[in-house]
């Protein structure tokens, strides 16, 4: 085996966080891309830019803010005290909260997008049918903007894969818990050791490659327009 | 041809102006950063030279400079990483010397956490212990040397975090994610004091010496900023502001 068994256990860690964070963006992003996608609202403009946020910030500025949020001076850190959780900085879970925020945008866009392009007259249609909204929104929307969750799935997924300026800020590279793979590569790189960097780096690279690959072949979306 | 003379007595002060006040670019570990400002800020008065600083840990600030980082000097946290790059013709011979011994403290942002700090660390009582990554950082590498002499690395194992140089060390603490961390004792002192929160000053005989190596790099060898700063780093009013944040000096 040419990587290290600490490399797997990145590798691994780098896996379960993507996926978690993904996992619980579809629940979180839906209904802020739908109200996005459906609203008239004069709050449509200024919501949708805090959402695009993260797109444009700086790692280190999101880092700084979760840091000391959620140290025990924080509001968020007296909040993860008073319910027992303890502080999150340093935990998997700490990294799961600063990925949602990361990795936002790339979910609620795409779904948004898709929202955006089924039009009113599917659901109005479904409405004169006498479909609850709840029953529009699972029957008809949702099924509609199918390929537009796949996007948000894989581009949320490969993009926490990516992160690496947040989890430097407030992981404190502590093995299997918070040394993702990134962090892993830059260690190396900081070590000299350029050897084990090339292996951890090569198949970072081909991991992206083969994750975009499925995004830009498989694109049912395109297709259908 | 009064025009021409004036002309080129114009260029000739320019040329004098720019021989005089020239512009260094270094590298220097992350630890001295607050004495380097305090002396940078009194050089540049000094000589009419500037000073350009980049902070890091010592070992990026070297393969940084190993792949062609345009700085003109490096004060390391180590002898080791300037050693190297003398070594490996990258550095000016004879250029390197001690500017700094360093300390090493046991601290916490709480003011009445760290009384007793070997006690403290027997007994666990803290949530998190910070350090700087003992691969990269020679303040890391005597934290744990430290730790290990009093016995403890196995017990604390499970609490550590690193930061990725001794400035990130401190802020995990200085922003109470963790209770307690060990940081270089400059970080905390001013004018011979710990400042804030509290802490343990580390005795010397628990770790290996953190002797501070600056070395002059090629490309600096023949800009009179980075050498007068190299003289004026050895001069009595550096060496007062180095022993001032709790440095000991040759």
């Amino acid at each position: 085996m040419w990587l290290t068994e600490t490399d797997l256990e990145a590798i691994w860690l780098t896996l379960r966080l993507a996926t978690v964070t993904t996992l619980i963006l579809f629940i979180v992003a839906t209904p802020v891309a739908w109200w996005l996608a459906r609203t008239r609202s004069r709050w449509k403009g200024p919501i949708g830019a805090v959402v695009a946020l993260p797109l444009v910030l700086p790692p280190s500025v999101l880092g700084f803010y979760l840091l000391v949020a959620m140290g025990p001076n924080g509001p968020v850190g007296q909040l993860t005290q008073s319910l027992g959780i303890g502080l999150l900085p340093f935990t998997f879970w700490g990294l799961v909260v600063a990925s949602v925020f990361y990795s936002f945008p790339f979910m609620v866009q795409p779904v948004q997008n898709a929202f955006e392009s089924i039009g009113d007259r599917p659901l109005e249609a479904a409405a004169t049918l006498r479909a609850s909204p709840l029953d529009r929104f699972f029957s008809v929307a949702l099924p509609l903007s199918l390929p537009g969750f796949v996007t948000a799935g894989i581009l949320t997924f490969a993009h926490t894969v990516g992160e690496f300026g947040v989890v430097l800020m407030i992981g404190g590279n502590i093995p299997g818990v918070t040394r993702v793979a990134s962090v892993q590569i830059y260690d190396y790189v900081e070590a000299l050791e350029y050897g084990n960097a090339h292996r951890l780096a090569a198949v970072m690279l081909v991991f992206s490659f083969l994750v975009l690959l499925a995004l830009y072949v498989w694109n049912p979306g395109a297709k259908k327009r | 041809m009064p025009r021409i003379r004036l002309l080129l007595l114009a260029l000739g002060l320019a040329a004098a102006v720019s021989v005089c006040a020239e512009e260094a670019q270094i590298a220097v570990a992350a630890n001295f950063t607050a004495p380097m400002k305090a002396i940078i800020a009194l050089f540049e008065d000094d000589t009419g030279h500037s000073v350009k600083v980049s902070f890091g840990s010592t070992g990026k600030l070297y393969a940084q400079i190993k792949n062609g980082a345009p700085f003109e000097a490096l004060l390391a946290a180590d002898q080791r990483r300037p050693e190297l790059l003398e070594e490996e013709g990258v550095g000016v011979p004879g250029s390197r010397f001690t500017y700094a011994i360093g300390s090493l403290a046991l601290w916490s942002a709480d003011a009445e956490k760290v009384e007793d700090g070997p006690a403290l660390l027997e007994s666990g009582d803290f949530n998190k212990l910070s350090i700087a990554n003992p691969k990269l950082a020679p303040y890391g590498e005597a934290a744990v040397e430290t730790l290990e002499a009093l016995g403890q690395k196995a017990e604390v194992e499970p609490k550590l975090v690193m930061g990725e140089n001794i400035a990130q060390t401190y802020q995990f603490i200085d922003t109470g994610n963790a209770d307690i961390g060990f940081v270089a004792l400059s970080q905390v002192m001013k004018d011979g004091e710990i400042v804030k929160g509290s802490g343990w000053i580390v005795p010397s005989e628990m770790h290996a010496p953190i002797n501070q190596d600056a070395l002059i790099l090629n490309s600096g060898k023949d800009n009179p900023a980075v050498t007068e700063l190299f003289a004026y780093l050895q001069g009595e009013k550096a060496e007062a502001i180095i022993h001032d944040f709790g440095y000991e000096t040759e």
